[in-house]
């Protein structure tokens, strides 16, 4: 057995690949992103032929996921909390079907919002699907449970969602690996109708998830990942999720005196949870997340014993810490010196010399002359054109939106009703909205900032490359409307021209402003 | 031995590469640790910090409790201040005195020199120069960061060699070389002050 150093994230690549994974289906996000880098780049995914290209967004890659799991063999699908609502459509589905091949989905949450625009929690999703879920606590457990989750998968017929949250996801730690299974050869479902939801089909198959609920709950009962800990102090037991049980453990250095419960597999493992429940006078629930647990045992009318993140011991929202559960416990924090007020804050900002700056400082330009003007952009690099010094954008919600919010704004009577989107973010959701404004004559502009890139996320090829404008043409935008120009400072007056001009065209108008990413061109360069 | 460090500096500024050479040289040696680090929008310039945990016993947490880092490395001055909270008393602030200014109101240099000197346990070293000097290129600097913590590390130091060595090997071996002389020129102007 091998030790290497790997991130979290890493950790689930490489245990998917040593599962005999034959594709890793995704959309770059943060923080999964580097799940799919890595298979990219491992020489046995490459030797295997691994298909590992990006997706144009996550419900393309979890359909495509269900497709080589209905062939047979092992897929992995990836993405971050929000990427779970794209395809939420055929996840859901995905449960009703079952799987045949082994399919495991990664759904990395983002508590504290690092890089996201809320802090959902995927264990949700799983609970709503019904399907089991497993939270690892540490990275070895990351690899081991990726493993065990195709094994599942194939046993139980269905897919199995692997939740992590940033902390584990980037973190790094030394993970052993183990034996390299062969990958699975092609092998159609034997039941024949299992992938087809007709109505009368997918009442059968739904009693059937329904009856495999008892194997879920039997595997979670005796899942090697699922500890109790005992302890000798019973005034308290803690249920611990995840990398929650890190946090706990680290407060007593590895041998707290309460009763713990390790939790690393749902459904919840009934006869442990009863024994905690039974034997301590109060509960701490310490979850990565959303209070799921403890809101379940709390009960609507709201059980004192239960305690956690809905009583106040715990915070409401973002991500837990070793402090945090110190103060749970009574425990002293030995905090040093205060941050001097000398320190100012340093948020993120574009680049020096990123195209999105000069798209803004024309559109700035434009828009001033126009005092009812607003401005629908979206997720990217250049939604950091919502701080000083550009303050150039109105909204930011979720992928693709841009063009739609700006053409129900525009319905209600905003003009000028602008929207900004990148290339990536265009090809993930943009171009559906695209469509609904074209087939309306909308009086839109859609100022695509075309960077040939997927920038936020670390310059991940752009799935729309080159192709920008024959996509929009063929989405049915007159042609004489999509403008493409290199927004450099030379092109200044131009670029405003041309915005000005698009502008007072009262239809829709897309202007392409196309500079590929610095970072891409340095990272290609080195490459 | 337990080692708790927090790696502080801007996004792009590669302070990854210093957690890299750590992480080597604890995994070679058998050492257990954890290494949380900032990806995503962050590193758009951003600040960024790495929590680096080495010890001879299982880790659970990744992230470090405040009033328990041995040292906060940082190869920016003012990214050094803003992890305080994190230090253990006596321990050390190892920090680059060249600023990266990249937001408008970057404080007044004076005001950051005060402060600095306010830490009662610090190495405050222009590592761009040092590494101009001693290693000829002063894309080696982070390594005299390196090398001036290093006293302050419970990690051997040919550790820390190895360590080096290992995640440039692949870019030849005067790059292996630029940044070993770094490292020791880091660690000579940190032993003459400590
Ligand atoms: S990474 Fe690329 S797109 Fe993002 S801010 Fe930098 S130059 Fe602009």
């Amino acid at each position: 057995m091998e030790k290497r150093l790997l991130l979290g994230v890493e950790a689930i690549a490489q245990g998917a690949i040593d599962s005999g994974l034959s594709g890793v289906y995704a959309y770059p996000g943060t923080p999964s992103t580097e799940i799919t880098e890595y298979i990219q780049l491992s020489k046995q995914a490459i030797d295997r032929n691994i298909h590992r290209e990006w997706s144009s967004n996550e419900k393309t890659a979890m359909e495509a996921a269900l497709g080589m799991s209905y062939a047979g063999k092992r897929a992995l699908v990836c993405m971050k909390h929000v990427g779970m609502n794209v395809a939420a459509d055929c996840f859901m589905n995905a449960a009703v079907t079952g799987a045949n091949g082994g399919l495991v989905i990664v759904a990395a949450d983002d508590p504290s919002m690092h890089s996201s625009q809320n802090e959902q929690d995927s264990r949700m999703y799983g609970k709503f699907a019904q399907i089991p879920v497993l939270e690892p606590s540490s990275q070895q457990e990351a690899y081991d449970m990726t493993r065990y989750g195709f094994a599942l998968s194939e046993t139980v017929g269905s897919p199995v969602m692997l939740r992590v949250t940033t902390r584990l996801a980037h973190s790094r730690s030394g993970v052993r690996t183990g034996e390299v299974l062969p990958e699975n050869k092609i092998k159609l479902p034997e039941n024949p109708q299992q992938f087809i939801l007709l109505p009368g089909i997918a009442r059968k198959l739904y009693k059937l998830l329904l009856a495999k609920q008892a194997d879920f709950k039997e595997a979670s009962a005796n899942s090697p990942f699922n500890l109790y800990k005992e302890g000798t102090d019973k005034s308290l037991g803690i249920i611990a999720c995840g990398i929650g049980y890190n946090y706990v453990m680290e407060c007593f250095g590895g041998r707290p005196p309460y009763p713990v419960l390790k939790i690393s597999q749902y459904p919840l493992p009934r006869k442990q949870m009863k024994q905690i429940l039974g034997e301590c006078e109060r509960i701490l629930v310490v979850e990565e997340g959303y209070p799921v647990i403890e809101e379940l045992l709390k009960g609507y009318p709201g059980d004192k014993r239960i305690t956690g993140r809905l009583d106040g011991t715990l915070p409401r929202d973002g991500e837990l810490n070793p402090d945090l559960l110190a103060q749970a416990f009574g425990l002293p924090v030995e905090e040093g010196a205060s941050v001097p007020e000398v320190v100012a804050p340093r948020p993120p900002a574009l680049c020096t010399g990123c195209s999105h700056r000069d798209v803004y400082n024309a559109l700035n330009e434009v828009i001033r002359s126009y005092e009812t003007g607003r401005v629908f952009s979206d997720i990217g690099c250049y939604t950091l054109g919502a701080l000083p010094p550009f303050r150039a954008i109105h909204t930011c919600v979720d992928m693709g939106a841009s063009i739609t919010m700006a053409k129900g704004a525009s319905d209600a009577g905003i003009f000028p009703a602008v929207a900004v989107i990148g290339d990536s973010t265009f090809t993930h959701s943009g171009m559906t909205g695209l469509l609904d404004a074209v087939n309306e004559k909308t009086p839109v502009t859609i100022i695509i900032s075309d960077n040939e890139s997927t920038s936020m996320t670390g310059g991940q090829d752009s799935a729309a490359f080159g192709r920008v404008e024959s996509i929009c043409a063929g989405i049915g935008v007159d042609p004489a409307h999509i403008r493409v120009l290199n927004p450099v400072p030379k092109n200044h007056e131009e670029l405003c021209r041309m915005i000005r001009e698009e502008i007072e065209y009262p239809g829709v108008s897309v202007i392409i402003p196309r500079r590929v990413c610095i970072q891409k061109a340095r990272r290609d360069k080195k490459a | 031995m337990n080692t708790n460090i927090i790696i502080a500096g801007v996004g792009g500024q590669g302070i990854l590469s210093i957690a890299a050479a750590l992480g080597s040289a604890a995994l070679t040696n058998d050492l257990y640790m954890k290494q949380a680090e900032t990806h995503g929008m962050s590193q758009r310039g951003g600040d960024v910090q790495s929590f680096m945990r080495i010890s001879d016993e299982p880790i659970f947490s990744d992230l470090i409790a405040k009033g328990k880092a041995d040292i906060i490395l940082s190869v920016e001055p003012m990214e050094a201040l803003r992890y305080l909270p994190y230090l253990k008393k006596g321990g050390y602030v190892v920090t680059n005195s060249t600023p990266f200014v990249n937001i408008p109101d970057y404080p007044e240099m004076e005001a950051l020199t005060q402060a600095l000197e306010n830490l009662p346990h610090r190495i405050v070293i222009d590592a761009d120069a040092v590494a101009k000097e001693a290693a000829g290129n002063i894309r080696a600097s982070n390594f005299v960061m390196l090398g001036a913590a290093s006293p302050f590390i419970e990690i051997p130091f040919d550790y820390l060699e190895a360590g080096v060595r290992d995640i440039f090997t692949r870019k030849g071996e005067s790059v292996v070389e630029m940044n070993l002389k770094a490292l020791h020129a880091g660690r000579a102007f940190a032993l003459a002050r400590k």
